[in-house]
């Protein structure tokens, strides 16, 4: 078992590796639910390629630190420890899921573990951050809040806004932009004119650097200097340059990509090259692949977890659109027949 | 007669605009070289160019915004705005500035620009794209709202809206895009501004728009059998709105019922449902019904979103209870 929060203890490059591959292994499923007509809708964002970013900064937190996601937040949750049990459960919109079957992909959450939640709006969960910055300095309790957020999301004027305040005011916040060079099918150079995205940040006075998403190593490094310094009140920006292996949701073939240079990103590979590493400092592949089976094993288990959930009950619907104290709302159909019977 | 979706008829109607006139200009995230996320601008980009099909970076407000200052200096801008539920990042530019400065200048110029965008459930899309927000819209003075709900008005509704002076929000319906129909696109259109009798009878009347009209005519099928014979009101376009078409109706039946995909709660049908009380009071046998969406958000389970907006059976079983 992966202890629930890989922190800055756990970083050495085997846990790193092992986050990784749990990252990738769990993606391919959810890419294997949809296929087998198990997933809740096709708005599916696998996070492949992208590992390193998730891996490298959640190995940077510490337990009380909080943070958001973009769409493309699973790897990032897992990382930070979540069941992956329920999380597929939430992705086949089952009452077992995290958030009982209401958000799916693209909403999950778990306050306990600081997951503030994954937003399907571009730029929606980043000023959040600059919100449990003010939480965690008005109760000095020392968290980092973290703004996962991909490319795209520097076309929202509201990164600019939280990026001021949080410098402003020495939050303990950071903004990590995962730069996998597209939003959907527009390839971040058609869609942004500077795309030294940190140079954005240092102009807001953060501390700010771009990291080469291939070395998982580097990214946790970079992530701990800045992660470290939010903490004492250097609020930061990290930019992890890497490349979406495949389209931009599930369904999605990137017909507007070319294959040259698809073949070539995909070269920029976080598993294989910590692998790679991890062969050249003594380790053998036989003690690789048993882990890799160990892991996707674990993973497989989460399909059959998941088809063997039930669907929520209908009339949970009603249920936490207010405080559990308050009423629920009157259903449609219990409304008419009010109104109707007065007649 | 051509067989043809709503999503080619809204694509054909953008391609004859554009070619008719040079100044149409679409933008929009992805309306360019991905062929718009929803497949409606698919190539119109290898047809009219990349300076009249304008891929735009992931910024709502300054899409909106730009489009009404390209409507203020002499173009006809189309945007796109990829869900009607990031429309909240756009409502400072769609309800202060397009909306207003005709007034608030005096009516020295107008905003002639439609925001082309489309809602609804039907896709597991969850809470954040999901949603029916018309009521956003219809509750702002000076911006006109269309919500086809055939595929002949997802041409004629888009080709009017492109010479409509005023800024024009048009919303489709993403579980329309498929919907296959023999259309006629020479024959003379109904005017904008006009609604339509989809079904006419005496029994009672259910005035609706975009999706609902087909579960609308799905429902009153049902009651026909049954022996019930009720009229089916298309709005087509919710501002203006065309009351004069509703008004006989009702008045003849006498039972009215009002559905929407939306919340019910101070959505479209709480305004059309006052409307009617206000004006066909005397004729009314009953409080006027309406069928809405559940007052909660919707879910990423396909159980519970379908749960949660109305049906051909929760409408025909409205009706039911309604003549008995
Ligand atoms: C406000 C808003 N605009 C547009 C979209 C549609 N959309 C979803 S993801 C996406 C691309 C996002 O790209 P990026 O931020 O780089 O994240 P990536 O998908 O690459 O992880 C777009 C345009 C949205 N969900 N929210
Ligand atoms: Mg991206």
């Amino acid at each position: 078992m992966t202890p629930p929060f890989p922190t800055g203890s756990n970083s050495d490059l085997g846990r790193l590796y092992r986050t990784m591959r749990r990252v990738r292994s769990f993606e391919e499923r959810v890419g294997e639910l949809f296929v087998r007509g198990q997933s809740a809708g096709s708005m599916l964002h696998l996070s492949i390629g992208e590992e390193s970013a998730a891996v490298g900064v959640c190995a940077a937190m510490k337990p009380q630190d909080t943070f958001t996601t973009h769409h493309r937040g699973h790897g990032i949750f897992l990382a930070r420890g979540a069941d992956p049990n329920r999380m597929m459960a939430e992705i086949g919109g089952k009452e077992a899921g995290y958030c009982h079957g209401k958000g799916g992909s693209m909403h999950i959450a778990d306050m306990g573990l600081g997951h503030l939640g994954a937003n399907a709006i571009v730029g929606g969960g980043i000023p959040a951050v600059v919100g449990a910055g003010l939480s965690a300095r008005h109760k000095g309790n020392g968290a980092v809040s973290v703004a996962f957020f991909g490319d795209g999301a520097t076309g929202q004027g509201i990164l600019y806004e939280s990026m001021n305040m949080a410098a402003l005011w020495k939050l303990p916040v950071l903004f990590c932009c995962i730069n996998n060079q597209y939003g959907m099918g527009t390839r971040i150079d058609n869609a942004t004119a500077n795309t030294a995205l940190h140079e954005r940040a240092l102009a807001f006075g953060l501390a700010a650097e771009t990291v080469d998403g291939l070395d998982v190593e580097a990214v946790a490094e970079a992530a701990r200097r800045l992660v470290d310094g939010a903490r004492a009140g250097r609020p930061a920006f990290l930019a992890v340059d890497c490349y979406r292996f495949f389209g931009h949701a599930r369904k999605d073939k990137s017909p507007y990509r070319d294959p040259a240079e698809e073949d070539e990103g995909r070269m920029k590979d976080p598993v294989a090259h910590a692998r790679a590493r991890l062969i050249d400092t003594g380790m053998t592949a036989a003690a690789l692949d048993a882990m890799d089976g160990e892991i996707d094993a674990e993973m497989d288990a989460t399909i059959d977890f998941t088809i063997a959930q039930t669907e929520p009950p209908l009339a949970s619907m009603f249920r936490d659109v207010y405080a559990p104290t308050e009423p629920e709302p009157e259903p449609v159909r219990a409304r008419i027949a009010r109104v109707l019977a007065r007649t | 007669m051509v067989e043809m979706t709503y999503r080619e008829a809204l694509r054909q109607a953008l391609a004859d605009a554009m070619t008719e006139n040079p100044d149409i200009i679409l933008l929009g995230e992805e309306v360019g070289r991905y062929g718009g996320a929803y497949g409606v601008t698919r190539d119109l980009i290898k047809e009219f160019g990349a300076h009249r099909v304008i891929d735009t970076p992931i910024s709502e407000a300054a899409i909106v915004g730009a489009a009404v200052g390209a409507a203020m200096t002499g173009l006809r801008p189309v945007a796109e705005l990829m869900y009607v539920d990031f429309i909240g990042m756009t409502m400072d530019q769609l309800a202060n500035q397009a909306a207003k400065i005709r007034y608030m200048f005096g009516g020295q110029i107008g905003v002639p620009m439609v925001l082309r965008t489309q809602g609804g459930t039907g896709r597991s899309a969850g809470a954040q794209h999901s949603q029916s927000l018309e009521a956003y819209v219809m509750h702002t003075p000076g911006l006109r709202l269309a919500m086809p709900a055939t595929v002949a008005d997802a041409y004629h509704l888009l080709r009017q809206a492109m010479t409509c002076p005023d800024p024009v929000v048009f919303i489709e319906h993403k579980a329309l895009y498929t919907m296959k129909e023999d259309v006629d696109l020479a024959a003379e259109p109904l005017p904008w501004g006009k609604a339509a009798v989809r079904r006419a009878g005496d029994d009672l009347v259910i005035v609706t728009y975009s999706r609902q009209v087909h579960h609308a005519m799905a429902a009153a099928a049902t009651l026909a059998a049954q022996g019930i014979e009720a009229t089916v009101i298309d709005l087509r376009t919710l501002n203006p709105l065309d009351f004069d078409t509703i008004r006989p109706f009702v008045e003849r039946a006498g039972r009215a019922m009002v559905v929407s995909e939306g919340v019910m709660t101070a959505g479209v049908g709480a305004e059309l449902s006052a409307r009617i009380t206000e004006e066909c009071f005397d004729f009314l046998h009953d409080p006027v019904v309406r069928v809405a969406g559940e007052d909660i958000p919707i879910s990423v389970s396909p159980a519970l979103e379908a749960g949660s907006v109305p049906g051909p059976a929760l409408i025909a079983e409205t009706a039911l209870r309604m003549l008995a």
